[in-house]
């Protein structure tokens, strides 16, 4: 049976316009305000805990009253809130106010990476010593398992500098991201040319002669013997096997 | 798999502090002299991290308590059993001595309303919130504390007092009760019920668990004060003594320090809890001076 009294009673703390329902005893707007300020302000705050440089590139007034908007538009579903905040960075690029910060979306995108890797699951890389140990002649068809904690991004903004906070960033040229957790400190690194298409073709499962072959395509520059190096100096690779 | 954590398998009657982030590395290098700690069990439902690599090396020295806020206990949809089977995974991997929840709903139509909402407290919502508790404690397979809340607005039309109803509870479902001091003064003072009546008709000895957290004073639309269950400061003189009422109808229980907003350095949060010790001390002696006055 629909319980109608917590139904009224959800629709007035989420609507500020409506009354609280009839069983409440009428006692001013006050009291029903907690509540509603209760759930609206613990919600801005895990944002803003995941959002600092959002925060921080559009000021606190501008970022809490645009994360109040997005949990209008996106409240949360789940008791746990560590997986809350997913889709701000979409929400933001299409927040008609922030549309002068075009760059905000993808910021909000690489802090949520971060805040998904601090939290994924734990796993252990391996050293490029183990590609040592494959037989030479089927490298190509080597299939590397990444961390399940790497998230790539790709802007059409530095966005890893922005994040950083690197000063007189040329605005106009775009940076891919890794964000991963190797053991327990999230790392975040700008991307070298190809590294991006190599790490996807990677991470959707292709042998190594294949993503190889992929980030050729991504980027003329890509050089596979150093990409190797970088990827597990990243640490970014936890096992490896034969795909035959 | 050997016992991951054989020793502290209960919780003693002395001071605990809720967990924060920003202590976990004063406690692993300090190994401050605290009776236990408590997490917010939703707060641990990550796969992995730092948040659970600290929290093993904190439990293999010190006892722990779960507190759980998003079951909606009692809402009018039973616990989400996802949710309860994500609960268990943590009992199990922690261990604790103290499972609680809340007397409080917080889900409605698979949206989850993020603060602890109230219920009206009639026989129909009593039966409900008896089917939850009964679920939780059978998947569960032990008895949790539930804790009585902070309110604001009260209802029309109720069948019973808030202990009443928590009476009732503890005798149809076998539960334990989390008795939060500050909660009950802060009820006291929005609705005008007299704390000290509240304390002598709660059933002191279901009472498994106490809590302690200071408030912040705000004023309703017709300038009665109207407190808020903040967490963001020191306890208040009024909930010390509304404490030391407590003890000496309980005895010593443990006795948490909530601090959650604005937390302070972990000196000011351990201040708190060898204040809490102090109190608990006293009533440990009365307890024993009865005993011999009996004997
Ligand atoms: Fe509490």
């Amino acid at each position: 049976m629909p319980d109608e009294l917590q139904s009224a009673f959800a629709a007035a703390l989420c609507d500020p316009d409506l009354p609280p329902p009839a069983p409440v005893r009428s006692s001013g707007k006050r009291r029903f305000d907690v509540y509603r300020n209760n759930r609206a302000v613990a919600l801005i705050d895990v944002l803003a805990d995941i959002f600092p440089v959002v925060q921080r590139l559009v000021g606190e007034e501008f970022f809490r009253a645009a994360a109040r908007i997005f949990i209008d538009t996106d409240p949360p579903r789940d008791p746990v809130l560590l997986t809350y905040g997913a889709g701000f960075g979409d929400f933001l690029d299409d927040f008609e106010p922030a549309a002068t910060v075009p760059y905000l979306g993808d910021v909000a995108c690489l802090e949520w990476a971060r805040r998904d890797a601090y939290h994924g699951p734990d796993a252990h890389s391996v050293t490029i010593d183990t590609l040592a140990d494959f037989p030479a002649d089927r490298l190509g068809q080597a299939q590397l398992t990444l961390l399940p904690t790497l998230h790539l991004l790709r802007s059409r903004f530095p966005v890893g500098s922005i994040w950083a906070g690197v000063e007189g960033v040329d605005m106009k040229r775009g940076e891919d991201v890794a964000v991963l957790r190797p053991d327990m400190r999230v790392e975040t690194t700008v991307l070298t040319p190809g590294a991006y298409g190599f790490l996807s073709a990677l991470q959707d499962g292709a042998p190594l002669g294949a993503a190889a072959q992929a980030a050729a395509e991504d980027s003329a520059e890509f050089d596979l013997a150093a990409n190797l190096q970088g990827v597990f100096a990243l640490g970014a690779v936890i096992g490896i096997t034969d795909r035959c | 798999m050997p016992d991951a954590h054989p020793k502290h398998p209960t919780i003693p009657a002395s001071a605990g502090v809720g967990l924060k982030p920003v202590h976990y590395e004063t406690i692993l290098s300090e190994r401050p002299d605290i009776g236990w700690f408590e997490v917010h069990a939703e707060n641990y439902m990550g796969a992995g991290g730092p948040p659970h690599r600290y929290l093993e090396k904190i439990r293999a020295s010190y006892p722990l308590s779960i507190h759980g806020v998003g079951l909606s206990l009692g809402g009018d949809e039973p616990p989400d059993p996802d949710h309860m089977a994500r609960l268990c995974r943590l009992v199990d991997r922690y261990e604790p001595g103290l499972v609680s929840e809340h007397l409080a709903w917080s889900r409605h139509d698979g949206s989850f309303l993020n603060d602890l909402l109230p219920i009206p407290y009639t026989r129909e919502r009593l039966a409900r919130l008896c089917e939850h508790v009964d679920r939780l404690q059978s998947a569960l397979k032990r008895t949790v504390a539930i804790e009585n809340p902070s309110t604001y607005v009260a209802f029309d039309a109720e069948d019973m007092s808030e202990t009443d109803f928590l009476s009732t509870l503890t005798q149809r479902t076998g539960c334990a009760l989390l008795l939060d001091v500050n909660n009950v003064y802060v009820s006291a003072v929005n609705h005008g019920w007299d704390a000290a009546s509240y304390i002598a008709a709660f059933p002191m000895e279901s009472v498994a668990e106490i809590h302690l957290a200071g408030h912040a004073p705000d004023t309703d639309d017709f300038g009665a004060p109207l407190l808020i269950d903040a967490h963001d400061r020191a306890v208040a003189d009024p909930v010390w003594r509304l404490f030391n009422d407590v003890l000496s109808r309980t005895g010593p229980r443990p006795t948490l320090i909530e601090w959650d907003n604005d937390v302070p350095d972990w000196s000011v949060l351990y201040d708190e809890a060898v204040r809490a010790n102090a109190l608990l001390a006293e009533a440990l002696g009365t307890d024993v001076k009865a005993m011999s006055h009996a004997g």
